[in-house]
């Protein structure tokens, strides 16, 4: 593909990605909207174009592994799984119902999902983990982790951090989706974690900041990572929360929202 | 109904009006925990600590040393679980005057799944010395359990329900720590309970009540505290004993009756989890009916005990 077929591709299947977010949830539930928006792009880009995977064949040796730290974001990650074919779409209607294989928070039992995730701060040991393990056995495949910035809180996070860099860890691709909104408010008013660019290098992390609804950005940090060898990799993505539904950007009440009809019905006119 | 979150909010709010050595610390939720409230009124007593849980008890068990009384928030996964060890060497091992209160415990947070949902913080806890654990049963005795768990010197945990629940209570009655409430009279069996399934419990004892098996409940709030009453007080003419709750049933309330009961010959059976992890449903009560904590469970359980 062209690159610049390849970036309005990864761009409609954000937009794909948001809509199949909104209709999971559906009017007057409540659901991770935000923090599921706010990576769109992010997903789109390393399911759709990054990631080796084989949807027939969901534990497929060769496979790069995804995994959410920031697990109630499983959303987006559903969605694309989805839209690989992964699964029917048709299991989006059970989401969090009694016997469902798509749970509140990413489990195994869903195919294409590599660990359990949800309690905050787990999900990049668990990351590091299986690079260490890719890494002794001379494999080639990739970990990409997601995390939150208000996961940055978590003491874990940091053991990670030092684990990954210690073991030279340059198969794993840590992201920090920075919406700048936790679960009750601004990161900034409840619980500073800046600066996350400092402090991630000095941990010993390569480090990029770039704009995360930038399909183009995502891309070219990506490239520009695969070529830095011998420490682990961050993706630092200046998002908004809820982007691309105009009445939930940048709001924590959308943290795990609850749309009423008319927005529901907005929300997709806006994402049409 | 009334709503435990609402009634804690509220009681931590009143409290913190006449005892200025309350201070609270929360981890992300306080708008779910309802120490919301608390930070709306006193934000100098208020500490947001990010999602850092481990740090967060211990930070408190600090605050406690120069004589504040910390109140700490966060669901109860998150709290007991992730914290375990700092809840078990900052607070306990030196009998802390910190109040530790896991909200969303057992299967209230039904959306969530697994890893939100908590039903072995009793087990853990329990085996902790210097705890004392509470679970009030609806909102009044929330308000009074809050304020016992203040004017009780060292570390308490006190577990909220996320739902609406039934209230229980006329709203005059004398609650204690350590003392169980008989909520029914009845000389054939006893159900021990706590949290919603006292309510289950009550129903049931309506079910068999028609059946002319007569069926005593008892609101057992405290699972432990030193110096609580025996339960063996409650047994009376009891030919069958019940331990229903909402928690594995692993040294929870049914391990605490087993204990008390042994050398006994009155038959236990227990109404509680079995070996298994939550996960995700469209609500409280489908949870309730998949992991058998229902009324008919109970009554069932009751019948063939007495056969
Ligand atoms: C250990 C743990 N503590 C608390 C929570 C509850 N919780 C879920 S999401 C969230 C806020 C996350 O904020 P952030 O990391 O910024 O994610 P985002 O804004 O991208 O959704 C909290 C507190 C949890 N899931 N795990």
């Amino acid at each position: 593909m062209e690159v610049k077929e390849k970036i309005s591709y990864l761009e409609k299947m954000s937009k794909q990605i948001r809509r199949d977010i909104v209709q999971m949830i559906g009017p007057n539930n409540k659901g991770h909207i935000g923090g599921s928006c706010s990576m769109a792009e992010i997903i789109s880009v390393l399911f759709f174009d990054e990631m080796n995977v084989r949807p027939v064949d969901p534990e497929w040796e060769g496979r790069d592994r995804f995994l959410f730290s920031k697990g109630h974001a499983a959303l987006a990650q559903y969605a694309a799984l989805a839209e690989l074919g992964f699964f029917s779409k048709d299991e989006f209607k059970h989401l969090k119902t009694l016997g469902a294989m798509l749970q509140g928070h990413p489990e195994t039992r869903t195919p294409g999902v590599e660990a359990n995730t949800g309690s905050l701060g787990q999900g990049l040991s668990i990351a590091c983990g299986m690079a260490a393990s890719l890494k002794i056995d001379k494999k080639p495949n990739r970990i990409f982790c997601v995390m939150g910035d208000g996961e940055q809180a978590e003491g874990q996070l940091w053991e990670a951090a030092m684990s990954a860099a210690n073991f030279s860890l340059d198969n794993l691709y840590a992201f920090i989706d920075k919406n700048r909104v936790q679960a009750t408010g601004f990161v900034n008013d409840r619980y500073k974690t800046d600066p996350l660019d400092k402090k991630w290098e000095a941990f010993g992390w390569f480090v990029q900041e770039i704009d995360g609804h930038s399909v183009k950005e995502i891309l070219a940090a990506v490239d520009r990572a695969k070529r830095e060898t011998g420490r682990p990799k961050l993706i630092i993505a200046d998002t908004i929360k809820g982007k691309g539904l105009s009445f939930a950007e940048n709001k924590a009440a959308f943290h795990n929202g609850l749309m009423t009809e008319k927005e529901y019905t907005q929300a997709l006119q806006e994402l049409a | 109904m009334g709503n435990q979150r609402t009634a804690y909010g509220d009681t931590l709010v009143e409290l913190g009006k006449k005892y200025g050595d309350i201070v609270a610390c929360e981890a992300d939720l306080g708008k779910s925990t309802m120490s919301c409230l608390f930070q709306e009124a006193y934000p100098e007593r208020y500490f947001e600590m990010g999602i850092g849980e481990q740090n967060m008890v211990s930070f408190a068990a600090g605050l406690s040393f120069a004589g504040k009384v910390p109140f700490i928030h966060t669901f109860s996964a998150f709290l007991v679980g992730r914290a375990y060890e700092q809840i078990r060497v900052s607070i306990c091992l030196g009998k802390k005057n910190v109040k530790v209160i896991g909200s969303s415990y057992g299967l209230s947070d039904y959306g969530d799944g697994a890893t939100h949902q908590s039903f072995e913080d009793i087990s853990l806890l329990r085996s902790l010395p210097n705890m004392t654990i509470l679970t009030p049963v609806d909102a009044y005795e929330t308000k009074k359990l809050t304020e016992a768990a203040y004017a009780l010197e060292g570390p308490v945990y006190l577990r909220i329900n996320r739902n609406d629940m039934p209230e229980l209570y006329n709203g005059d009655e004398k609650i204690e720590i350590g003392k169980p409430v008989v909520m029914r009279e009845g000389k054939d069996a006893v159900v021990f309970a706590h949290g919603i399934m006292v309510s289950k419990a009550l129903e049931a004892a309506k079910l068999l009540y028609e059946k002319g098996i007569d069926v005593k409940v008892v609101n057992v709030n405290t699972i432990k505290a030193a110096g609580m009453e025996s339960l063996k007080n409650y047994l009376g003419s009891a030919k069958a004993v019940i331990a229903a709750e909402e928690h594995t049933i692993f040294n929870g309330l049914g391990s605490l009756i087993e204990h008390e009961l042994r050398g006994t010959d009155i038959p236990v059976e227990l109404v509680g989890i079995e070996d298994r992890f939550g996960q995700s449903a469209e609500n409280y009560d489908v949870l309730l009916v998949e992991y058998g904590l229902t009324a008919e469970r109970i009554a069932g359980k009751i019948t063939q005990m007495l056969k």
